[in-house]
Parts: C-alpha cells; structure tokens; sequence
C-alpha cells in the first residue's frame, strides 16, 4: 500500500462539511439558541453568583459571599425552601392520588363519559392568572363562594389566604383545581394496558380491587413517574400563583422559594445573590429528580 | 366485594353518582366567575346599610343579570389594547415556534451529522433546568442588546427552536415512512425541499400540537411580560389583569369579566382543536 495522499486541513475541512453540513444546518437555528440562551448564560450565572451585582453597574468578585451569607444569615432562604418542600410534600402526592382516581372513574363506560371528561379538563387550561384573580375571590373570606357554601351549612370558614396557617394549603389545595392535565396523561396511560391483563387476572380469580392493585396500578407506574417528576419540578419553580394572589404573605407563609429568588433579583436588585440561589434551585431540584431516577427501578414496572 | 366487576350496572350507578358530585368542585370555580361578572352591585356587595346578600348555590344565578361589567371593564382595564397586544404575541411566537422548531427536528430525525446523539442529549436536558437558573444573565444580555421594554424578549427565543417541541416534532418525524423521502431525493430534490414538500405536510397534527402548546404557553405567560415591559400600551392581558388587581382591589365585578374575557378565547380554542389537545397532552407523558 502506498501511503495515503497527505490530507490538507483544507480538504478535511471540506470533507467534514460535505458529510456534516447539511445536519448542522438544518439544527442551526437551535445551536445558536443554545448557545446565546441557553448555554452562555448558565456559565454566566456560575460567575455571577460569586459576585456582587446589580445589572446597572459590572459585577465584582466578592467570592463565596453570597452563599455563606444565604446559608448562614438569611433565615428567609430556609423559610422559602421549607415553604416550598412543603408544598411539593402536599400539592405533588395530592394531585397524584386525585388524578389517578378520577383518572380511573372516567375510564369506565358510563353514560356522558366524553361530558365529565370535559368537565374536569377544562379547569386546567384556565390560564394562570386568571385562575390565580378567581381564587382570591372565590376564598374571600366574607363574600366568597367557599366560606358562603360553608356558612350555610353552619360553619364559619378561614381566611383562607390572609391567615398564616391556612394560605399555604389554600395554595395546595387550588392546585387540585388544575388537576386535569396529569389526569389526561394517566387517562392515556391506561388506555395502554393490554386487555388480555385483566383476562389472565381475571381467570386467576381476581376481583376488580385485586386486578387493581396487582394489575392497573403497577401498569401505570411509568405514568405516575412521569407526572410525579414533573409535578415536583413544577413545585420547585411556582412562583405565579403565589405572586398575584399573596405576594409570599401573609408573614412569608407562602414565599416561595421562586418567589423569593424574583423578589431578590428585581426588588433588591440583588443579582449576585439571586444566582447563588438559582444554583443551590438546580442543585436541589437536580438531587430530587435524581433520586427519583434511582427510586424507579423499586416502584417503576417497565415492559409488558 | 364478592364477584362483581366494574362493568356491573350497579358499579357503572356508582361511578356515575361518584362522577356527578365530583363535577360540582370542578366547575363551580368557573360558574361563580362567570357569574359574578353577570352581576350588579348590590347583588355582591353591602350597600345603603344593607349588608351583602347570602352567599348560595342558588345565588350562582344572577338576578337580574347585569351585562354592564364587560363595557365597564373594557374602559377601566384597556382591555382591547391587552387583546390586541396577546393575540399578535401569540401569532408571532407560533410562527417562530412551529418553523424553528420543525426545521431543527428534520435535521435531527432525518440527518446524518457528527455528534448527533450528544447534542440531542442536551437539549432533552435543557428541559430540566429551571429558568431561574439562567433569569439574571439572560436578562442582562436583553438589557445589552436595549430589548427591555420591547416585545422581542418575549419573541426572539421561540425563533430558535423551541426544545420541547423539538422532541416531540423529532420522535414524529422518525415514525414517518422513509420511502416517500428516498423516491424524492432519487429524482433529485434537495434535503430542503423533501423537508418542505414531503415531511411538513404529513405532519399536520403534530405540527398542530406544537402550535396549540405554544398558543396556551404565550395566552398564559405572567413571568415574561413581568419581567420585561414596561409600558402599559404593551401589557399582555394575563399582566394587565394582574395589574389591575393589584391596583384596584376589590373591583370584583369588572375582574371577573375581565377574567372571563380572558379565559373564553382558550376554552374556544379547546373546542375547536379538543381531539389535537388531549392527543398533544396524552402523548407528552406516553413518550417519555
């Protein structure tokens, strides 16, 4: 064999491109996304949350600052992270529960199937914010329609977002209202599960609790993965509800830690700080989805 | 619970009582807004040393029904500027969206480039990391460039690709036929025109999906508005009616239309597209 003909880095340059080109045309558009959105500003974030920075004039080096100061001397960073466990604790397993179970009802053939499904999705396209306009007056503590409804059957309701105690779980509890999303997912999901299932448990004499729990149940265990892992992504970054409807009152009972973060940033103009606390959210919100990722291979049933 | 099975009739009662009285906490919220936006005043409110009306199921029906809160609203909110403002949103970010997005999932289903798999990887992870993560120096570039206070903040990104729709467009296009792209790019069509004359009309629904996703995404974004405008003129309505509120409490009547207002153009669009909806949202968490 003759040695090859020696490649110029011209020619390789040509080649790489004639074989490779047209790709990188085409995902372009998302590259260059990428990089200005995406990739420069998370490095970016790195430096600033070491630094002392409030976006009018550059930022300067201030070292571990800003994390020492938030572990050590800011007890409304821990509120904000408890505030918000908590919620994800509640909110995140309520709405699984409810949302498989009227997931459950609305699979069975029954008269105005395709009307109930209707009414138990359209709640959770309800943008945001009016959603968020709606339950403050919906909870008004004199003229709403829930202490109204309680009243008449003789119980004096809270004031549900004004109270300390009671405004986080009106929060948890308005997120059931939203429920149809994950619903429509898990309705799916056991449209998936392969008839001749229930067959075999039924010819091995199960009852319909028992095909649920051994068959229903496990089937749907990729699904409910898939919501719980949102869901709790999700809590980690609510911030819109609990922006118009409290502003993280009463007391801080409802800063969340998205809502604090915000707050630092834009009201402090704290832009060092904010990024030291974006960090700790992506290492927190990194370490929870990783243990949910290592928790599946005990609960997650794969594979028919 | 012996041997009877769901598909019994007196089991089929059950769950149809069972879904009957869940319905009523799912749709009074609804009822009561819109209900309260049909009412006057002295149906709500205490006045001329009357305290307020009890409140009820049967006080859900407006009596007598007061249309006067919608004409109200649209003086006191600008309402029909935020209507404007939210539809053109809407118009040019599924525009930048759906092009963007289906260009970028061609090249990464039907292409043949170095490290593929890798930067595929990387997007899927984009999608993990929380906003807040890149908020500050994003905003600081946007700041840079003089785009505060202008919509392209809101606009620019979905031109580039928008990395949820990417997946989803990406795992479309790999179940279509390769045959019909190899017939063409045997007579000689280019990668460009087989993308545009082959794929893009075979993927009208999940084409559809992309645009209705970004439709709710833009109809609905408080965060992005919040950050960046700062002119009233320019306000989106879910910004504007924050705004509002926050301004004028207790003006429940006109927020509850406003709200109404707000929230109708969705529902409408639910109905029109109610199948590519669940199908989008069923295949979201099927595939994952």
């Amino acid at each position: 064999m003759t040695t090859p003909a020696p490649s110029t880095l011209g020619s390789r340059v040509r080649r790489f491109w004639r074989q490779n080109g047209a790709g990188f045309l085409f995902i372009s558009p998302w590259l260059i996304g990428f990089t200005l959105f995406m990739g420069w500003p998370f490095l970016r974030s790195v430096y600033l949350s070491f630094t002392s920075y409030d976006i009018v004039s550059p930022p300067h080096w201030i070292g571990t600052a800003n994390y020492s100061s938030l572990l050590h001397d800011d007890p409304l960073f821990w509120k904000s992270l408890w505030v918000t466990f908590r919620y994800a604790l509640v909110a995140v397993p309520l709405t699984t529960v409810v949302g498989i179970a009227l997931a459950l009802l609305l699979n069975v053939e029954v008269r105005g199937q395709a009307i109930f499904r209707t009414i138990f999705f359209l709640p959770s396209i309800v943008p945001s914010v009016a959603t968020s306009v709606l339950f403050v007056w919906l909870l008004n503590p004199e003229l709403g329609l829930v202490n109204g409804l309680l009243r008449a059957v003789g119980i004096e309701g809270p004031a549900w977002l004004t109270d300390t105690t009671w405004a986080p779980w009106s929060l948890a509890l308005m997120s059931l209202w939203g429920v149809g999303g994950s619903m429509v997912i898990y309705l799916a999901g056991l449209k998936d599960i392969p008839t001749h299932l229930y067959e075999a448990a039924r010819l091995d004499g199960a009852n319909a609790r028992q095909s649920l729990r051994h068959v229903t149940l496990p089937m749907l265990t990729p699904v409910i993965f898939f919501n719980v892992v949102m869901g709790v992504i999700g809590a980690f970054q609510y911030f819109t509800q609990a922006y118009v409807m409290t502003k993280g009152g009463p007391e801080g009972s409802t800063t969340f830690y998205a809502l604090y973060l915000f707050q630092r940033a834009w009201q402090y103009l704290d832009m060092g700080y904010a990024s030291a606390m974006a960090w700790i959210l992506f290492i927190v919100v990194t370490s929870v989805t990783a243990v949910l990722f290592t928790s599946q291979k005990k609960w997650v049933h794969f594979g028919r | 619970m012996g041997k009877s099975r769901l598909s019994d009739r007196g089991n089929k009662l059950l769950v149809w009582i069972a879904l009957v009285i869940l319905s009523f906490p799912a749709l009074l919220p609804a009822a009561w807004m819109v209900s309260t936006s049909l009412k006057g005043d002295t149906q709500v409110f205490a006045a001329g040393g009357k305290t307020a009306p009890p409140v009820s199921l049967a006080s859900l029906i407006p009596k007598p029904i007061v249309v006067k809160n919608y004409p109200d609203a649209l003086q006191a909110i600008p309402l029909r500027t935020y209507l404007r403002n939210t539809a053109f949103l809407c118009i040019v970010n599924i525009t930048g969206a759906v092009l963007s997005s289906s260009i970028v999932a061609y090249g990464f289903a039907r292409m043949r480039f170095f490290g593929k798999e890798v930067l595929f990887l990387v997007m899927i992870a984009t999608l993990a990391v929380p906003e807040q993560v890149t908020m500050v120096p994003v905003f600081a570039l946007y700041r840079a460039l003089g785009w505060y206070g202008t919509y392209l903040p809101l606009t620019a990104p979905t031109f580039f690709g928008v990395p949820f729709f990417i997946f989803l467009l990406t795992q479309f296009f790999k179940t279509l036929p390769e045959e019909m792209a190899e017939a063409s790019r045997l007579d000689g069509a280019s990668e460009w025109k087989i993308f545009t004359r082959v794929m893009l009309p075979l993927s009208k629904p999940a084409l559809a999906t992309c645009a209705l996703f970004q439709f709710m995404g833009t109809w609905n974004d408080f965060q992005g508005p919040l950050l960046y405008l700062n002119d009233p003129q320019k306000y989106t309505l879910a910004y504007g009616l924050q705004q509002f509120m926050s301004k004028n409490g207790g003006q429940w009547l006109m927020l509850m239309a406003a709200a109404t207002v707000f929230t109708l153009p969705v529902i409408v669009v639910f109905f029109l597209a109610q199948k590519t909806f669940i199908q989008g949202i069923a295949t979201t968490g099927g595939k994952s």
